[in-house]
This record gives C-alpha cells, structure tokens and sequence, in this order.
C-alpha cells in the first residue's frame, strides 16, 4: 500500500542529520471514568493517538490544526509536562518519557516551553528578573551564583528589553513585552530545542510581526530547533521548515511549508488553507473555497477509520473500515513534484489548479 | 479641536457619484458624529473613544479595524446604549440612527429599537447567552417581548429562526441549553437571535475570533447569506485583517481612540493613505507568499489614560516629523470617500508598496 521508502515511521523530517528528536507512535489517553467509590474507566479522550515525527536541530517544526486536535497535549508531552500513554519521544537517542529525577531534569534543560498566554503564565508577584532567573534554581549548574544577574541582564537584551527592567512585575509590560519574557525564561538554560504552543495568537497584528522576528532572529543567533504549535496557518508557513496537520489526534498531512501549502493532496489541509481568509481583496471571489460542514468529532469517540471522513467529501466506505496510514500515498509515489510527500488519505491528490 | 473625523461624504442632499466600490449615495442609516467616550480608572481618566465619526449606509459593510485597545468595541458598546455606566461615559457627539440622535432619547424608546432594528453579535456566544434558559426559549422570547408573540407561535418562530441559521435538527435542539452547543453552533444561535426581528443594522463584535478556521469560514458566510437576503447593514468589528479584505465595503482604522483611515476596501489594500494602516498591511504574514523578515511596528499602542500629544501614532511612526508631536493631524480629504488623519497623508499614498 505504501512506498517502500516511506513505510518505516517515522517519517524521516529535514535532511539527513541526525535527529535531535525523535517521536514515535506518542500516545496520550486521558481516562473517562463513571462512579464515585468504585471508579470504572467507561472510555478515553484520545487527545494524541500515534505521532510520529523528528526534527533536526537548528530546523523548526510547526504543527497546525483546530482546537480540539491535541497539538497543545503535543507540546506538554515533548517537554515532559504529561508522561505519555505509550510511545517514544528520543532526545538524541535517548527516550525521555521513562526518565525521572536528575535525568529528567538533566534532559528538560535542553527542551524548553514558551507559552500561549502571557497574561497567566508568568507570576504575578516576581518581578521579571526573578521568573527569568528562576531556572537557575533548578538547575543550579547553569549559572553559578554570582554570574546570574548578569545572565539576567543579558537575557533581557537577547529578546529586545531594557535590562533595567529586571526588577518590574508583569502587569507593568504590554502583552508583546511579556511575551518576550516567556520567551527569554523558556532561553535561559541555553537549551536546544524550544516548544511554543501557539506564541503569537494572544497578540495584536503590529506586535505578532515584531514576536516572530525575535524568534526568528534567535534560532538564527542560537541554533535552536523549534516546534512551533499553532492554529494560524500563515504564521507557521512563515516561520517552519517542515508542518505536520493534525486532526482528531493524529498528523493527516507532513511536509515542507511547501509541500502542505502549495501541494496539499490531504482533503482536510486543502479545506484548512481554504478557509483561511486572505488579506486582499482582489482574491474575494477567488472560488475554490471548501467550505467544510458541521464540526469537528469529539476526541472521546472519535470515528473508525480515517477521522476526517465525517466531514469529508471524498468519503467512501473503505475510509470508515481502514484507517490510512500517514505515507506517501502509492498513486503520488512516482510523482514528481512536491505533491510527493506523507499524507493520511486513501484518495490523496492535490487539488484542480483553480484552487 | 478639529479631532473629528468627518468621512468625505458630503451631507446626505449632495448626489455625490458613486466610487467604483463607495458606498451608495442614500442618507446614512447610521451616522455617529465626533463620539467620546471616557472611562474613570484608578490612573486617571482613560479616553476610549476620542472624536469617532462614521457613517454606515443601507445595505452596507463597514469594517471597524483596530487592535485592543483602539476604542473600536466601545464605539459600538455606546452606539448600542450598552455601555457600563459608571466607569463609562458618553462625554460627547451624537449618534443619529434615521436622522433621530439616540444618545438623547429616553432609555425606554432606546430599548425598543434595540433588537428591533439595531442588534449586536458579541465575540463570546457563552457568556452573551443566558445558561439556564433553553436556546428555544431565548429566541422566543424575542417575539414574545417585541411582537408580543404567543408562546407557541414565539416557539415556531425560534425553530424557524434556527433552521435558517442551519443547526441540524433544530426542534430537538431547541430544547438544549447553550453549553450542550459547539462554539460555531453557539455563534450561530447569537446570530439568530440578533437577526430574529430583522434589524435593520446589525453589529458584529470579533464574531468569528474564537473560532477555528474551518467554523469562521462557516460563520461568516451565513452571515453575508443573511445580509444579502435580508438586506442588512453591518458593522463588522475585527482586528483580522483578512475577514475584512473577504467581506468589508469600506474600512474605518481605528488607532487609540480615533479613526486614522476611511476608504473603500480596494482603495485600502492597495494604498493606504495612513502609516499605521500601512504598517498593519505590511506586517501580516502571507499564505501565499513567504518572505524573509516581516515588517513590523515598531513599540506599542499607547495606554488611553496616556495618549501621546499631536498624533496619536507619531511614537511608532516611520515617517513622524516636529509637526505629528505637536498638532494633532485633522481629516484630510483623500479622494471620494476616503480620509486620511495624517499631516502626510500624501506622501504615505505615493510611497511604493
């Protein structure tokens, strides 16, 4: 069913180094349970069900899809925040969901988190000095004592504010402000790979340009590997090497920026880029918009097959029976073009070029 | 003071020629004229909204484009009458709806047009629908209260009303509280209940924000399928660049309380006549094209209790000169239908995109 090359998962990312991080088949379940004393389990949210994929370093990955899709659960599980329910993430090699105590911590330097929300995820009672140079606590080998107000100072510059703010609260920066906190909190241990579970959406237009540029010009600066989690689909185009679309739990499409957004042959990707409005009003009545009907299945019972086939026009029954595999799929595997890429459809295919 | 922002178009008697995408040439139906807003806060008095002016035509699509903070959903808030008062307070200018200055009218006559021929869809469908009340009993409510409907009649109606705004099996959903409705459901209940008495102007506020991607595409058709058929004015309030290039007629950008740009919607994307219209263009990442380093506006928008002297934008300004700190820029007139509050307003329309 598959081609050769693209059967063995998981599907090879950025070139051919090695990876930094490797997932294989993650899977997250959270029981549903019934009854107060006598707890039974009577089903699962199946927020990650079977993700694979690797990232190289100094490449970024961006993982899109609608609420609801477990790209958030994604992030949490590959810094350590959820211990997955089966499954591999491998940090140069090494399988990270066993670990614990100093292990764990010795790993989770080097995988950092930026968060959504800068409103709430940075204490509102230390000033910015002190959430930045929290990390140091916990791992006190990164900076010795004397050094870190200076480390903090230095932080500060790195994301572009004024150093002699250190000593600040929160609520004394705007939301950009702040989000250049998190970022420069989630820096401070120098770590490789950085987590962002969507950066930008919290903020206004002017500011998200101005947050994208820092990370940009940081991975550039750094070195760092990104998964870059997001809804807005332009904004993981501009910033990914590599985008993997999730839905229900699982990846339905993964390949370069290019491949998904100009080669989608993944009936749910095409639908997704489709909806996206554009700023330019002379594309109004571009045509070839699918406009998908009624929302997206609960995670709790997800439908057989290929979970996108509710909602999906191109539906058969085999889509019920079968669920497809994320390859590149057998009619494309001689395709020359970039259409040539994984994709979880039965019937993949890029779409009419009127679209 | 010359801070208010008159739109070119002349009095409603000029039989002005229609631009290309302009707005038809009939008496506004909506026409707010120099509107202040103020809020009371602990650091000081807070001007929401400084001088607003827009007109809003029969039929016609005004996008209100601004960030948070602009003044944009407190423009509308006291266009409705529903602003907090206290901390809020209309300080100033007048809303005419059909020639008739609403802030001056008695708050029961207020209440009467309310729903009847202006209504609001709110950004969050959960906290706008009352929880313990069936979304049957909600939208019948509207022809009990308003058409003094009978109860069973009201209930046909809500069902209709639901069919229309297409949620599936709408005489069992009925009986369902909001909370059992998905967001896009939710969102489509509000737009139902906003449109059950067929207003005449209708206000949007964010209505597709908390939405994903695939449900907003669904929201906002249904929303223009309504307007068409039903002839609706809209104000669309957004800070989506890009639902405002899929459905706006004119454009109105909003920047620390005031109004910096008006124009047809075309004219706008093609050239701003404004530098921080411009820099929001520019700083938008395209799906279509991926480029090396977005633009982006330098700073942040002011705090209101604090707006800079002369021109409110003048500290993140490319091209801000002695003049834009000291004077506040007027409304310039850039072409029909189209203002421009820039002392540059020239130059930043000739600069090459």
């Amino acid at each position: 069913m598959t081609s050769a090359e693209a059967a063995p998962r998981p599907v090879t990312g950025s070139g051919g180094a090695e990876p930094l991080l490797e997932v294989t088949d993650l899977v997250r379940h959270y029981p549903l349970t019934r009854g107060v004393l006598l707890r039974r389990q009577v089903g699962a949210v199946r927020a990650v069900d079977g993700v694979s994929f690797t990232l190289a370093a100094g490449r970024t990955l961006g993982v899109v899809g609608e609420s609801g899709c477990g790209k958030s659960t994604l992030a949490r599980l590959l810094v350590g925040l959820e211990r997955p329910t089966s499954g591999l993430v491998r940090y140069r090699g090494e399988d990270i969901t066993r670990l614990s105590g100093r292990a764990l911590r010795a790993v989770r330097r080097n995988i950092q988190m930026v968060f959504q929300d800068p409103y709430t995820s940075l204490n509102p009672r230390m000033t910015v000095g002190d959430i930045i140079g929290e990390p140091f606590e916990i791992h006190p080998e990164a900076a010795p004592r004397g050094d870190r107000r200076g480390r903090v100072r230095e932080l500060l510059e790195l994301v572009g504010l004024d150093p002699e703010h250190a000593s600040r609260y929160p609520h004394q920066f705007s939301g950009g402000q702040r989000q250049r906190v998190g970022i420069a909190r989630a820096l401070a241990l120098r770590p490789e790979v950085v987590v962002a579970d969507e950066p930008v959406s919290a903020l206004d237009v002017s500011v998200q340009a101005q947050v994208v540029n820092l990370m940009r010009r940081l991975q550039d600066e750094l070195g760092l590997a990104y998964v870059v989690i997001a809804h807005d689909l332009s904004v993981v185009r501009h910033i990914s090497d590599q985008v993997a679309v999730m839905y229900l739990g699982r990846i339905a499409e993964y390949g370069t920026g290019e491949q998904i957004h100009d080669h989608a042959t993944h009936p749910y990707t095409q639908a997704l880029l489709s909806a996206v409005p554009v700023p330019d009003p002379r594309l109004r009545d571009r045509g070839g918009r699918i406009l998908l009907t009624g929302d997206v299945p609960s995670p709790a019972d997800p439908p057989s097959g290929c979970r996108f086939r509710t909602r999906c026009w191109k539906a058969t029954g085999r889509c019920a029976e079968q669920a497809p595999p994320l390859a590149v799929p057998a009619a494309l595997a001689d395709d020359p073009t970039p259409a040539r890429h994984p994709s979880a459809c039965h019937y993949a295919q890029t779409r009419a070029p009127d679209a | 003071m010359s801070d208010t922002l008159r739109p070119t178009t002349p009095a409603p008697a000029a039989t002005a020629a229609p631009a290309p995408d302009g707005p038809p040439p009939a008496a506004p139906l909506l026409d707010v004229q120099g509107l202040r807003v103020e809020f009371r806060t602990r650091d000081g008095v807070a001007r929401a909204v400084n001088g607003v002016s827009y007109q809003v035509h029969p039929g016609e699509t005004l996008a209100v484009l601004g960030e948070s903070g602009s003044g944009k959903s407190v423009t509308a808030q006291a266009v409705m009458g529903i602003l907090d008062t206290p901390p809020g307070k209309v300080t100033g200018g007048r809303v005419l709806f059909h020639g008739r200055d609403l802030l001056t009218l008695p708050e029961d006559e207020r209440r009467r047009l309310r729903g009847a021929r202006m209504a609001m869809v709110f950004q969050d469908a959960l906290s706008a629908l009352n929880p313990v009340m069936t979304v049957g009993d909600q939208l019948a409510e509207m022809f009990t209260v308003h058409r003094g409907a009978s109860r069973r009649d009201a209930r046909a109606r809500a069902v209709e009303l639901m069919d229309r705004v297409r949620i599936p099996a709408a005489r069992e959903r009925a009986r369902d509280y909001p909370h059992q409705f998905s967001g896009g459901m939710r969102q489509r209940i509000m737009i139902a209940m906003a449109i059950a008495l067929e207003p005449e102007l209708l206000i949007a506020d964010e209505p597709t924000t908390a939405l994903d991607v695939t449900v907003q595409a669904q929201v906002m058709d249904l929303l223009a399928e309504l307007r068409r058929d039903l002839g609706t004015a809209l104000v669309l309030i957004t800070h989506d660049l890009g639902v405002v290039a899929e459905v706006a007629d004119r454009i109105a950008v909003m920047y620390a309380g005031r109004i910096v740009e008006t124009a047809p919607v075309h004219a706008l994307y093609e050239r701003p006549a404004h530098p921080y219209t411009r820099g929001l263009l520019d700083s938008v990442p395209r799906l279509d094209r991926r480029d090396g380093e977005l633009y982006a506006i330098q700073g942040m928008p002011p705090s209101l209790t604090r707006v800079p002297p002369g021109c409110a934008f003048h500290p993140r300004c490319p091209r801000a000169r002695e003049v834009c700190r000291t004077e506040e820029p007027p409304s310039h007139p850039v072409a029909d239908g189209r203002a421009s509050a820039c002392h540059f307003w020239k130059e930043t329309l000739d600069d090459l995109r």
